[in-house]
Parts: structure tokens; sequence; C-alpha cells
């Protein structure tokens, strides 16, 4: 038990001695200031010729929503139809077939918008080709894609007053070959000399010991694992993610694997602080994520390393906790900690199987994706929290009866409605696609879909509503993670959570992108007596107290009748 | 609007061969100089592959240590956990047939000396690892099924514990029975 306690604490101190240091390392980057890794500049340049990109070009809000939107676009219509061929093409040692409409409509959204919710199995549902020119590449790009959205916001307040939020393709190459590809090289290279697979070869057969002919599935796996974490992304190479031994094969990489995850959303709060010099800010901000996230952690071990009741009166001995759908050599502690982890920075890797968790881990999966803002995914938890800001300084402003300001520039009407309507989109984007979904599994349960809704469900009662609940949580926040006991590689779940997950994401980049570009424009006032200011651990409790209400109430309903009930139901 | 796809194209198109071409061919070129060369760890008995080191396989027959149970029957095409919940009933009938299963063949334990590890599904189903204990109730079966004496079989256990200093201890089920093999001749 104490070398799992040290593991853990060891992870934590590591991913702050990583991402404090990366941090003011991003900021001054993205500013265009000299840092060490100038020397990739040649590399830089030869992409912007090669792309036709003049990178120092100015870009107001909407057009660098534009040129995001449209790469995006052309990402979705192209590997639409490569994953629907896939099996026409090269590389497909183990002969796997192509996807059918829906689920490459699925699987294509699911990767463009960072999230990685996979209706199919990494073994048997995509070629080597696909997981590399589609899924691996989105993988980068996804997360470039957040990284620079947030910094354009991160550039509305540097100046006084500005209209432009700098040039989107600069930013998202540098978040490439500044960042991703090479902290990628060197967790790869660490993944595969600590035995996760990184060649390209198929399948092998053997007999075994006790004389069975047994196959095993292999392929370049070290390499799209890297970004998987450093890129927030989490769809695995594998169809058992990170528990899968091939995968994550040992305690090191699975402190490896837990502290990629968390460097670059960590260190794109501290690079918002120090880029508008506005350091304190980014360490308040920093404080409230860090609390949240233990206010998730702590009731997720503790109750996982209590084990489950009802083996408990069986009279089985569950020494280290909860076992069902863990690993031996990562166990129920570096588990509990990882699955909130991969719940709040909106990774959904996961190194065993959430769907088994006790329920009221389940509870704290789900807050988790649903708050979404505590760290959050690469460049997108900014965004998040962001959202959460302007509605804590416009209650703020409400309660001491001025007129709010967020750093010099007065919030008005037009920004709080965008706001506003951000922060009840996703509410409304899981009610009701979970409600859709269990009028469909109560009433239509024999429709003659790939999976029946009658069958959709891996688990009885409460626990099959947690199963639905979880599913449009995980495509909303962008997560992936699923409880993956549900039936979901049909047309029903690949296009509802399609649709989700494709507003889940851009409808919260373009908001925050539109309210920084209209309050960046705004003459500056400068601090007076009057100021609310917002870097005080005051603003920063009260911003953590409106995240815990807003989500309190939007969720609780919902929450109470999957795994709420369930855990009471458990303990009777 | 013309502008930017063609930019998005042509941008598609560069970091395609640099992200998806050049970047993993080098790493699968640098993990050629790693144990398994990058196609994953063997073990191989006499010159044969028998398994790989962190792929967990089926043992069922009584001269073996056999691993936890597996949603896939350790079928390492595919992976999966059971994805059972913790309150499903036919879940928890399920781990109470493996424990009756466990004490049927191990007439000696009581239900209180069965690990967790041993009644409950992987999440890989794929798992290479019991825990020590899991392996500490195996050992008289093992023992009486070679026509081995128990000390011999428990200081090979013992061997075969791997304690590490961050993260639980491991006992590497396809590793322990190899050496099990070899102990006989």
């Amino acid at each position: 038990m104490n070398s799992e306690i040290l593991g853990v604490v060891a992870s934590f101190l590591i991913t702050l001695l990583i991402a404090i240091p990366l941090g003011k390392y991003l900021a001054k980057m993205f500013a265009g200031e000299r840092v060490w890794t100038d020397f990739l500049k040649p590399l830089e340049n030869g992409l912007f010729k090669l792309a036709g990109i003049r990178p120092g070009e100015p870009m107001d809000w909407k057009q660098f929503l534009k040129a995001m939107l449209t790469i995006n676009l052309l990402w979705l219509v192209y590997g639409f139809f490569v994953l629907m061929f896939q099996d026409k093409l090269p590389f497909n040692p183990d002969g796997n077939p192509g996807m059918t409409p829906d689920l490459a409509f699925n699987t294509i959204i699911s990767f463009v918008v960072n999230c990685d919710l996979q209706h199919y199995s990494g073994e048997s549902g995509v070629t080597y080709l696909t997981q590399q020119i589609i899924i691996m590449f989105l993988m980068f790009t996804s997360a470039a894609t957040g990284i620079a959205a947030a910094v354009g916001l991160f550039k509305a307040f540097r100046d006084k007053t500005t209209t432009n939020l700098g040039n989107f393709w600069e930013f998202f190459i540098k978040s490439i070959t500044r960042l991703l590809l090479p902290l990628s090289f060197i967790v790869a290279i660490v993944l595969a000399f600590n035995g996760t697979t990184a060649s390209y070869e198929g399948k092998d057969q053997f007999i075994s010991l006790q004389g069975d002919t047994l196959n095993v599935s292999r392929g370049p796996a070290a390499q799209m694992i890297a970004i998987k974490h450093l890129g927030t992304n989490g769809g695995g190479w594998y169809g058992a993610n990170s528990a899968h031994p091939l995968e994550n094969p040992s305690y090191i990489t699975n402190m490896t694997e837990i502290i990629s995850q968390m460097i670059i959303p960590m260190a794109m709060i501290l690079a918002f602080g120090y880029f508008i010099r506005r350091k304190k800010l980014g360490w308040i901000i920093f404080g409230v994520m860090t609390a949240g996230m233990f206010m998730l952690m702590i009731p997720t071990i503790s109750s996982e390393l209590g084990g489950n009741p009802n083996l408990t009166k069986m009279g089985i001995t569950q020494a280290t906790g909860a076992m069902e759908g863990k690993e031996v050599r990562i166990g129920p502690l570096a588990t509990g900690y990882w699955s909130t982890l991969t719940t709040i920075v909106s990774t959904g890797s996961v190194n065993g199987m959430h769907d088994s968790t006790m329920p009221l881990t389940g509870a704290w999966q789900l807050l988790g994706m649903m708050i979404n803002g505590f760290f959050g995914g690469c460049g997108v938890g900014i965004l998040n929290y962001f959202i959460y800001l302007i509605i804590a300084v416009f209650i703020s402003g409400l309660m001491v009866g001025r007129t709010p300001e967020f750093l010099g520039h007065k919030v008005e009407a037009r920004e709080v409605k965008i706001a506003a309507l951000i922060t009840l989109l996703s509410p409304f984007l899981i009610m009701a696609g979970t409600a859709i979904a269990a009028y469909v599994f109560n009433n239509h349960g024999d429709a003659d879909w790939a999976v029946k809704p009658a069958n959709w469900l891996n688990n009885p009662g409460y626990h099959g509503f947690s199963e639905m609940l979880y599913e449009f949580t995980s495509a909303n926040a962008n997560n992936g993670s699923g409880f993956e006991g549900l039936g979901d590689n049909n047309i029903f779940w690949n296009v509802a959570t399609g649709f989700v997950l494709i507003l889940g994401r851009f409808l919260p980049i373009i908001g925050p992108l539109a309210i920084a570009g209209l309050l960046g424009k705004k003459k500056y006032i400068p601090e007076s007596a009057g100021t609310l200011k917002i870097d005080t651990v005051t603003f920063g409790l009260m911003t953590l107290a409106v995240i815990l209400v807003l989500n309190a109430l939007s969720y609780f309903p919902a929450l109470a009748l999957g795994p709420i009930a369930e855990y009471f139901s458990m303990i009777k | 609007m013309k502008k930017y796809i063609i930019q998005s194209i042509r941008l598609t198109v560069v970091l395609t061969v640099l992200l998806c071409v050049i970047y993993p061919l080098l790493v699968a070129f640098v993990s050629k100089f790693s144990a398994g060369k990058g196609n994953g760890e063997t073990i191989t008995v006499n010159g044969k592959v028998v398994g790989y080191a962190n792929v967990g396989q089926k043992f069922d027959q009584p001269q073996y240590f056999w691993g936890r149970p597996s949603a896939v029957d350790y079928n390492a095409a595919g992976s999966a956990g059971s994805n059972k919940g913790p309150t499903n009933p036919d879940y928890l009938k399920q781990v109470s047939d493996r424990v009756d299963t466990l004490l049927k063949y191990h007439s000696y334990l009581k239900k209180g000396d069965i690990p967790a590890d041993m009644v409950t599904a992987s999440g890989s189903g794929l798992d290479p690892d019991i825990s020590p204990e899991g392996a500490a109730i195996q050992i008289k079966r093992v023992a009486q099924n070679r026509g081995l004496n128990a000390e011999q079989v428990t200081r090979l256990v013992n061997q075969h514990t791997e304690k590490h200093i961050f993260g639980p201890a491991t006992v590497n089920v396809l590793k322990l029975n190899v050496a099990l093999d070899q102990l006989k001749k």
C-alpha cells in the first residue's frame, strides 16, 4: 500500500515540476519572445512556406474563427470517406473492414473535436493506415486547435485595446512544433523502452504453455499513446485503452501517461497569467482548479479503496480495494487517481473500466465532466473556465451594484448573453440526449438497429441509466471515456452523440472567443478603487462557488436517478 | 474564404507527412533498440515463443498457477473488461460462482483467504499479473499436482514476486509457470 501512495504522490509532484516551467515557457513562446526552442524555427518556416501562410498576419476574432472552422471542416469531410473505405486502402495487415457510414460519422467527429469517444475497438475497427493518418493525425491537430484558440483569447487581453487575436495558423503550427511533437517524441520513446509496442508488425500467433493457439494484436501504439495523453485526446490503440498491458505495460508507463495528460492543461493556466502580465491571476485560477480537483479526487479514491460492499458481504478480502475492471500492476489507488484526472482534463483515456467502479466514483467522474473546467482539455479548459469567470464577474457586479468589468473592459449585455447561452448548452445537450435515449429504450426496445435498444445496457436498474447519462456527458464534455458496457455502435448512439460532440466542442470555443473579441476592442478603463479585482483569493472562491452552484442545480436530479440511487440501494 | 480552404489543404498535406510518416517511423526505428524491439517482449522456451511477457494467457490446468478471470477469455486479438456494475445481480452471482470454483479446487482454503483480484475480471481481460496473495493461495494445489513440496514452490513464488518502489507488488503468471516447468526437469 505504501508503494502505491508513494507512486501517486510522486506522479503529482512530477506533474507540478514539469507544468510550472512549461507554463512560463508557453507564455514566452506564444508571445514571440526568445526561447530555447528557437532552433526549431527553420522547421516552422518550412511548414509556413509549404502551406502558403504568412505567420505575422493579424486576424480579428471572426477571421480567427473562420480559419479554425475551415480546416476542421476539411478534416471532417476527408476523414469520413477515408474511414469508410479503409478496407480498400493499404497498411491493413489484419484485414479489418471499412466503417459503416454512421460509425464513420461518429468516429471522425469524435476525433476532430478532441473527444475520442470510440464506438469501435482499436484491434478490429481501424487499420494501421487510419490509426495513423486519421486518428493520430487528429490527436495532434485537435489539441493544437484547442491551444491555438486559447492563445487567441490570451492575446485579446494582453494589450489594452485591440482587435487583433493573433494569427490562428501561427499559434496552431507552433503548438505542434514547439510543444506537442517534441514532447510526444520523448514520451513515445519512454513508453517504447518500457514495453509498449511501437513497430509495424501485424498480429502474432503462437502456441501457449498449455498448448492453446493464441493471437496477440500489436502495432505502432507508443507513438499514438504519447500524443493521446499529451493532447488530452484519450483514444486507445487497443480496445481496452490504457488498461491494456501493451499500451500501459507497467506502473512506470502508467505514471508517464498520467503525468503527460496533466502537464499541458496545467501549464496553459499559468501561461494565461504570464501572457497577459497578470501572473497572480494565473495562480489564483490554478488554485481554484486544484481545489476543485481534490474535491473530486479524495472521495473517489476513498470509495475505490473501500472495495465493493457486496463482495465484502460474500467474505472476499479486498485488501487493496475494488478490483473489478482494474489491473494488478496499477492497483485501485492509481486507478482512482487517474479516473479523476481523466474526467476533469477531458482526456477520457482509462486504465481501469469506469463502468465497474463504485457508484459514487461514477458520480464524481460524471461531475468532473459536467463541470469540465478544472484544468480541462488542451486549451479548451481555460476557455470553459473563462465562461465561468464572466458569469462570476457578472454576479459579483450585481451583488456590489457596479457595472461588471473584466480586466479593464466593461462586461455588457451582449457578452453576458453569450456566456449564459454557453452555460445552458451543456445541461441541455446532456439532459435532452439522455431523456431521448431513455425514452427510446423504454418504448422502442425492438427497433431494428445494429444493437436493439432493449439490448443497449450491460447492467440493469440505476446503473443502466448511468450508462446512458455517462455517454452523453462524455460526448458533451469532449471527454471520450465511457461506461463501456453500453451497446453504442448503432445508428442512434452514433448519430446522437455525433451531434452532441460537435456542438459541445465548437460552441464553447466560438462563445469565449467572441466574448474576448468583443471585450478586447472596448476602451480600456484603468483600475481604480471601485474596480472589482479578479486576481484575489476572494474572487477565486466566488468563482468556485459559482461553478459548484451552477452545476449542482443543473445536474443533481440526473445524478440522483443514476449513481446516487445506486449507492443507496447498495448500502441499504 | 477561398484562401483559408487552400491553406487548410496544403497544411493538412504537409502535417500528414510530418506527424504520420516521419514522427512514427522515427519512433519505430529508435524502438528497435529496446528489449522487445518494439514488437512486445516475448518469452521463449527451447527456442519457441510461448507468450508475451506483458500479455496474460489462460491457465486452467491444475499443475499451473492461474491468472485472473477475463471477460475476453484471454483472447489477445481483442481486449475488454466485463463492464459489470458493482450492484448488478448477475455479476454478483458470477463472482460468487468463481469463489465456489476456487474453493472446490483448493479445498484447504477459507473464503476470507481469497483476494479480490482472483475473482474479479481485469480491465483489459489480459492482465499478466496476480497479487502475491493470489499466488500464495495456489501454492499447495500446484505443489500437490506436480509432486513437489510446498517449500520449493513457495521459494519460486517469492523469487517471482516483483516489489516496486512505486506501485503494487505483482507476480507475473506466465514467467512463474515457465519457471515451474523448468524446475521439474
